[in-house]
């Protein structure tokens, strides 16, 4: 008995030693989604990267797609005491309880690529992609490069009734609004998928005389344009010149495509959401600064002129 | 041909099916019919439901057996993702094309067998039995793709998924060669009608000396089969594999396609030639809808009212009114005759 007395208190002397020791440093938790996607796996590389850099302890939950997990990592998180949490959040509602138990116990919340339903004041910000930018982007792109042409466009939306699909295709048909020589003519959904995408473009092709009608093809994401460019190539046309191809996403794949010819352009969703979620951490650390409740992340594009082969290689060990 | 007559009778609800979907989507899409010959292949909306309803009429054949024995499996699209991962794995880490496709052939048959002996050995009931593997197989998939979509330049590999062969996709050529094999041994042997015993009643057919228990394993061997081939399709048409998507739900599509070729889930008669009828009519409904231009929100509605319609137009129920109409009018022309 007294020997477990004295193995306790001696643990508990070793922890707030340990733990003055860190006081300088961060630690913060990580509530990730699961592995969903490559895009995913590559947020959770880049957060762990960004997290030693910048000398701050990370402890990592994945949720497997379970919004139950996620709420239990959070509680647990708060019942050690972290600094700060990150959550990439699975769905949009149910977070109420949870939050409001961070926000009691002072840990600010930073939400990261997703938001959540409830009151603002329950999170310190959220750092995400405008999805309708990027459409917009991709968009922008595509009426400068026909420059004024006729040009009938091709278009593979997202999975159905998803945000990504529904704000993607909005920028998109934004952009093109005012510019009548661009023309939607069939848009149809892939999934998000590569066998989707190129099974769709294969019945694009045979609806629109052999692919003759099409000029540009627009997908929702970068696997769909991959599978779709291998139907254009199958169909006997030369994708990225008989018909230009822009995506969304830049996933690895897409820049051998691009090194290639093949795909002409594509809008980065950056995996690095949690570089200005830390970012804005240190700044509320240092001096009490509270970020604005929303930090749009850059969508960036990039084009064939961008040494496509230079991208991959450094998006190659990302984990996508 | 008299021996072939049964045969046509039991396929001719399916095969009309079938014509009537072309033809009214060939109403609406004139050029659905054409067919050309591009790059020394035939080219043309026809083959391109013949290509992508490979991997469900790969399915179906192997979903056919287990279901007439009373069975189901659930896990075949997993067990596709599974096999498209090991075939890419394998490819990418430097081994030969064989070595790949038997590899890959192989896991296929492991899963088979796994499904066979929860089912045979431990009699576990085949939906919750197969239900393990669907649920775990696409974890193991992403293990061995590393949660990333795993991509190939193997020629020989990519061949698979989108060479061609006497002008057909090789998908085209796979399922339908190995479509004519497994019906040929199941019905040039008693296989097949063993089978059907086995699936009207299991414990009748043991006491008669039937090995039932090797006869059901071997049936889910045979489905874990088919699921490696279409995956190993699945994962050379893409140039990839795609452990989240490959396979996805299509176990439920193989099952559809049995039953649209009026197999019963309740076991016994089988017909792998309607199976096979049963998954091409679902991929010339997927192919026309997607021809038709209507927006995607539509798609899963159209197809599921088509469905509907033609599993209403087989029920015995329809039937029994059709011939109760047609007699009771055959009747009314006696009686009229009779007046004059």
């Amino acid at each position: 008995m007294k020997l477990k007395t004295a193995l306790a208190s001696a643990t508990i002397l070793a922890a707030c030693m340990f733990g003055s020791a860190q006081a300088a440093d961060l630690t913060v938790g990580f509530s990730q989604i699961g592995s969903e996607s490559g895009w995913r796996a590559a947020e959770t590389t880049l957060t762990k990267q960004q997290a030693e850099s910048r000398g701050i302890d990370l402890k990592f939950a994945d949720a497997q797609q379970k919004q139950e997990n996620q709420i239990k990592a959070l509680r647990s998180f708060i019942a050690q005491g972290v600094d700060a949490i990150l959550v990439a959040p699975v769905v949009a509602t149910g977070w109420d309880d949870v939050l409001t138990e961070a926000k009691d116990a002072e840990i600010p919340v930073i939400l990261l690529d997703r938001t959540v339903d409830s009151s603002e004041d329950l999170y310190m910000t959220a750092v995400t992609s405008d999805l309708v930018h990027e459409g917009n982007v991709a968009g922008k792109w595509l009426v400068d490069a026909v420059a004024g042409k006729p040009c009938n466009v091709v278009e593979l939306q997202g999975t159905t009734g998803s945000s990504p699909a529904i704000d993607r295709k909005k920028g998109f048909e934004e952009a093109l609004a005012g510019h009548d020589n661009l023309k939607i003519i069939r848009s149809q959904t892939g999934d998000f998928t590569r066998t989707k995408g190129k099974e769709v473009m294969e019945s694009f092709l045979k609806a629109e005389d052999g692919g003759k009608n099409i000029c540009a093809l627009y997908a929702h994401n970068d696997d769909m344009a991959v599978g779709a460019i291998q139907a254009i190539k199958e169909a006997g046309l030369k994708p990225g010149t008989d018909i230009l191809v822009v995506s969304i996403d830049a996933v690895p794949d897409i820049f051998q495509a691009m090194a290639a010819g093949e795909a002409n352009a594509t809008v980065e969703l950056t995996p690095n959401m949690a570089g200005p979620a830390f970012d804005a951490l240190a700044a509320f650390k240092k001096d009490g600064t509270l970020p604005p409740k929303w930090i749009q992340t850059e969508s960036k594009l990039y084009t064939q002129k961008d040494d496509p082969m230079k991208v991959y290689e450094e998006k190659k060990g990302l984990g996508y | 041909m008299n021996a072939l007559k049964p045969h046509l009778i039991r396929l001719a609800p399916q095969f009309a099916v079938l014509v009537a979907v072309v033809l009214l989507i060939s109403l609406a899409f004139p050029d659905f019919l054409k067919l050309q010959i591009q790059n020394g292949r035939v080219y043309g909306s026809l083959v391109d439901v013949l290509n992508r309803g490979a991997p469900v009429a790969l399915l179906a054949i192997g979903m056919t057996i287990v279901i007439a024995t009373r069975g189901i499996d659930l896990s075949v699209g997993a067990v596709m993702a599974i096999c498209g991962a090991v075939a890419a794995a394998s490819i990418t880490s430097g081994h030969s094309l064989v070595y790949t496709l038997a590899l890959a052939l192989a896991v296929g048959l492991l899963c088979g067998l796994w499904n066979g002996i929860l089912v045979a050995v431990l009699d576990i009931q085949p939906i919750i039995a197969t239900l393990v593997l669907m649920v775990a197989g696409r974890g193991i998939a992403q293990l061995i793709t590393e949660g990333a979509i795993l991509t190939f330049n193997d020629p020989g590999l990519i061949f698979i998924g989108s060479g061609s062969f006497l002008g057909l996709p090789m998908p085209v050529v796979i399922w339908l060669v190995f479509g004519i094999a497994v019906t040929l041994l199941v019905r040039r042997t008693a296989l097949g009608m063993l089978i059907e015993a086995l699936g009207i009643n299991r414990r009748a057919s043991t006491l008669s000396g039937v090995s039932t228990g090797v006869l059901l394993v071997a049936a889910y061997v045979l489905s874990g089969l088919c699921a490696a081939i279409a995956g190993i399709i699945a994962a050379a048409d893409i140039k990839g594999a795609d452990a989240n998507n490959a396979g996805l739900w299509l176990e439920l599509d193989a099952i559809l396609a049995v039953v649209v070729g009026g197999n019963s889930l309740l076991g016994g008669r089988f017909s792998i030639a309607a199976a096979l009828l049963g998954a091409l009519i679902i991929q010339s409904i997927n192919t026309g809808i997607l021809l038709s231009g209507f927006p995607p929100e539509f798609n899963l509605i159209i197809k599921a009212a088509i469905i509907v319609l033609i599993l209403v137009i087989q029920s015995p129920r329809i039937r029994d009114l059709a011939a109760l109409f047609g007699r009771s009018e055959s009747a009314e022309a006696t009686v009229k005759q009779e007046a004059k």
